[in-house]
């Protein structure tokens, strides 16, 4: 993808990022509805700020664990975006040959643990990913990116706690987007907010605009920093909004219109686009090509995911055990 | 601690410890993870010196937090250590099950055979001691269900540490599950260093009439029946399956072939049980040559009772064990 503004400033380049994942979610949303995807499909259009921002303070060799509307994570980790599409149509170019699809797309190449469909999930193996790199002696962290309906599970509670405890290097980053499937989470809880909730641990926390990419990575990078140097663990909670439903086909009759579209007026992409033609950083017509370019991106992955094989039959028998 | 030489007589429970040991002086990224695993030794004594051994980086003390700390040692598994976590009694797999059954046994399949599980969860379990229907349970059937777990249930000395070892060497999910009334068996620790092969059974009473197949606890209980039987003229070969994931089929199909009959004993309760599954291994391959059904016996599908005569009816001893094959000498 050609990032032509991406040695002016970073905030371009996360705006760059950020479109590769509205492209991506917009085009899967289509073909699902076309039913050329199988499966659930659970988008993150809206939440792009959070993921970017977040992988945007992270290495390489940095660790995610993710969770059932992951892909966002994922490509912002630096998933291949042909192979992210391919698995999503099940074909064997898939970053897992097809065998775990949109809700379980993982690549440890690039430090991604996968999605997760289980609510919750990430916690209890990010707290592992972050042992590890403790006990191996790296300065490698891990985060845990896991929704507001997760933060009522006990795995939240146990896998905090057992950070806090040994003090490992995880950041746990909750996405509030204001709903657990179909459920206002307001509703749920009477606590004031997550990140209220790290004092009782014992750990830092902070609260963020997670629609405001540049604040999203302003926090990442401090609680990453203090992660790395043994200060951590950390919780960030990322205030955002779902554009669609909890799943794709989600009638969504219980978000009222007027909030939907006051969030719609807080685009994480209308924000940058916004910031950086304020700011001199770029001009409208570079934006608009790297738009165009993400678009272009992403249409090639979808042919590459179309012209891609299923896998051969005998595949159900592989990967079951290690040898 | 003191390293035990070869040939010395050393307790079940000391074989699983010596195990674990062995791999931890041979690996580095070996760990174990558990409530009061470390300091204190754990509650049966099984970790005791390991803590002193190998340091409070590598033994873990966790809180009663099973779904943090199992779940946990899954994503250490896939990032580079070997975990061996506790899980204190089996029956409290309850409170961490997402970690085995969604987690452990299919991330490798899930993500295309990128991910590598290389962990042990090791637990206990062993009703007859009215530790009470929350304790008591043999929940074996249960991860044997699920594809990708490996499933281990030593009922020696030898293969205790033998099979601990394999296990933590293994790049796969084990679920090793030790009986702990046989923490204090004696015997000893093998002289082969290589360890075992997860997946082979052993014949460990050889005989012609009948095959008796079972695993942990009940082998030595079969044992045990297979003597009462002899002196009645009925000479029973009794299989120890070692592992029901993966099960060596063919030893049993081996000998039932020869005896032409077959009991399956366990400690879990029958129905659904992992006994089914023998019988039906047996019949699919082994059916012209059976001269009766595959007998079952185990507990009986009640919660374990408290009280002691009423739990020692639920458990399978070598008298029943005696009255089963009977009924299957007789039916055929």
């Amino acid at each position: 993808m050609a990032l032509h503004a991406q040695e002016r400033t970073g905030l371009v380049d996360l705006f760059a990022r950020m479109s590769l994942i509205r492209a991506f979610e917009q085009r899967v949303s289509s073909l699902y509805r076309a039913s050329e995807i199988p499966g659930f499909i659970h988008t993150s259009l809206g939440q792009e700020a959070v993921a970017v921002g977040v992988c945007a303070a992270l290495r390489d060799d940095d660790w995610i664990a993710t969770t059932h509307r992951g892909h966002g994570h994922c490509l912002a980790k630096g998933a291949d975006v042909d192979g992210a599409m391919a698995e999503l149509f099940g074909k064997a170019t898939g970053l897992c040959k097809g065998k775990g699809g949109s809700m379980h797309i993982a690549d440890p190449r690039k430090g991604i643990l996968g999605a997760n469909a289980i609510v919750g999930a990430s916690l209890p193996l990010a707290v592992g990913a972050a042992l590890s790199c403790r006990m191996l002696g790296s300065d490698q962290v891990s985060v845990a990116f896991f929704g507001d309906g997760a933060v009522n599970q006990g795995a939240f509670h146990e896998s905090i706690n057992l950070a806090a405890i040994w003090r490992l290097p995880v950041l746990f980053v909750c996405e509030d987007n204001g709903y657990a499937e179909f459920t206002d989470s307001s509703t749920m809880s009477r606590r004031e907010s997550v990140s209220a909730l790290g004092s009782a641990y014992g750990i830092a926390a902070a609260a963020v605009d997670g629609n405001d990419v540049e604040a999203v990575l302003a926090a990442a990078q401090d609680s990453v920093d203090a992660c790395r140097s043994g200060e951590g663990p950390f919780l960030l909670e990322a205030r955002t909004y779902r554009w669609q439903g909890h799943y794709e086909g989600d009638p969504q009759n219980y978000k009222p219109t007027e909030e939907a579209e006051a969030w719609l007026a807080r685009d994480p992409l209308l924000l940058a686009r916004s910031r950086i033609e304020a700011g001199g950083l770029a001009v409208a017509d570079e934006l608009d090509a790297i738009v165009r370019d993400t678009e272009d991106r992403v249409q090639r992955a979808e042919e590459f995911a179309r012209s891609s094989p299923f896998p051969a039959v005998e595949q159900v028998f592989t990967d079951v055990h290690a040898d | 601690m003191s390293t035990l030489t070869e040939r010395q007589a050393v307790r079940y429970m000391d074989a699983v410890r010596e195990g674990i040991a062995a791999e931890m002086r041979a690996d580095s990224t070996v760990c174990l993870l558990g409530i009061d695993v470390g300091s204190s030794g754990g509650i049966f004594a099984v970790t005791r010196g390991l803590y002193e051994e190998f340091g409070a980086e590598r033994v873990r003390d966790t809180p009663i937090s099973e779904m943090a700390f199992v779940g946990a040692a899954v994503g250490a598994a896939a990032t580079g250590l070997r975990p061996i976590v506790e899980l204190m009694f089996m029956d409290f797999v309850g409170v961490c099950f997402d970690a085995l059954l969604n987690q452990a046994s299919k991330l490798r399949y899930m993500t295309g055979g990128l991910l590598e599980f290389p962990l042990v969860v090791r637990t206990q379990t062993g009703a007859g001691r009215s530790s009470g229907a929350q304790h008591s349970q043999s929940l074996e059937a249960i991860v044997a269900h699920i594809p990708g777990l490996k499933v281990v249930m030593p009922a020696t000395v030898e293969d205790a540490y033998a099979l601990m070892r394999a296990s933590i060497r293994d790049n796969n999910p084990v679920v090793y599950i030790e009986n702990r009334r046989l923490y204090g068996r004696r015997g000893y620790l093998p002289a082969d260093e290589e360890p075992l092969p997860i997946g082979q059974a052993r014949i460990a009473r050889s005989g012609r009439d009948v095959t008796v197949v079972a695993w942990s606890r009940m082998v030595e209980v079969s044992l045990q029946a297979a003597e009462t039987l002899a002196a009645e003229g009925v000479d029973a070969e009794v299989i120890d399956l070692r592992s029901l994931v993966p099960m060596d089929i063919e030893t049993v199909v081996g000998s039932v072939s020869r005896t032409r009959r077959a009991v399956v004993v366990h400690e879990a309760v029958v129905p659904f049980g992992a006994g089914a599954e023998v019988a039906a291994r047996i019949t699919e391959e082994a059916f012209g040559r059976l001269h009766a059904h595959v007998g079952r016996i185990g507990a009986p599908p009640v919660p374990m009772p408290f009280s002691p005569p009423l739990e020692e009816a639920c458990i399978p001893e070598a008298a029943a064990i005696a009255i089963g094959v009977r009924k299957t000498m007789a039916a055929s």
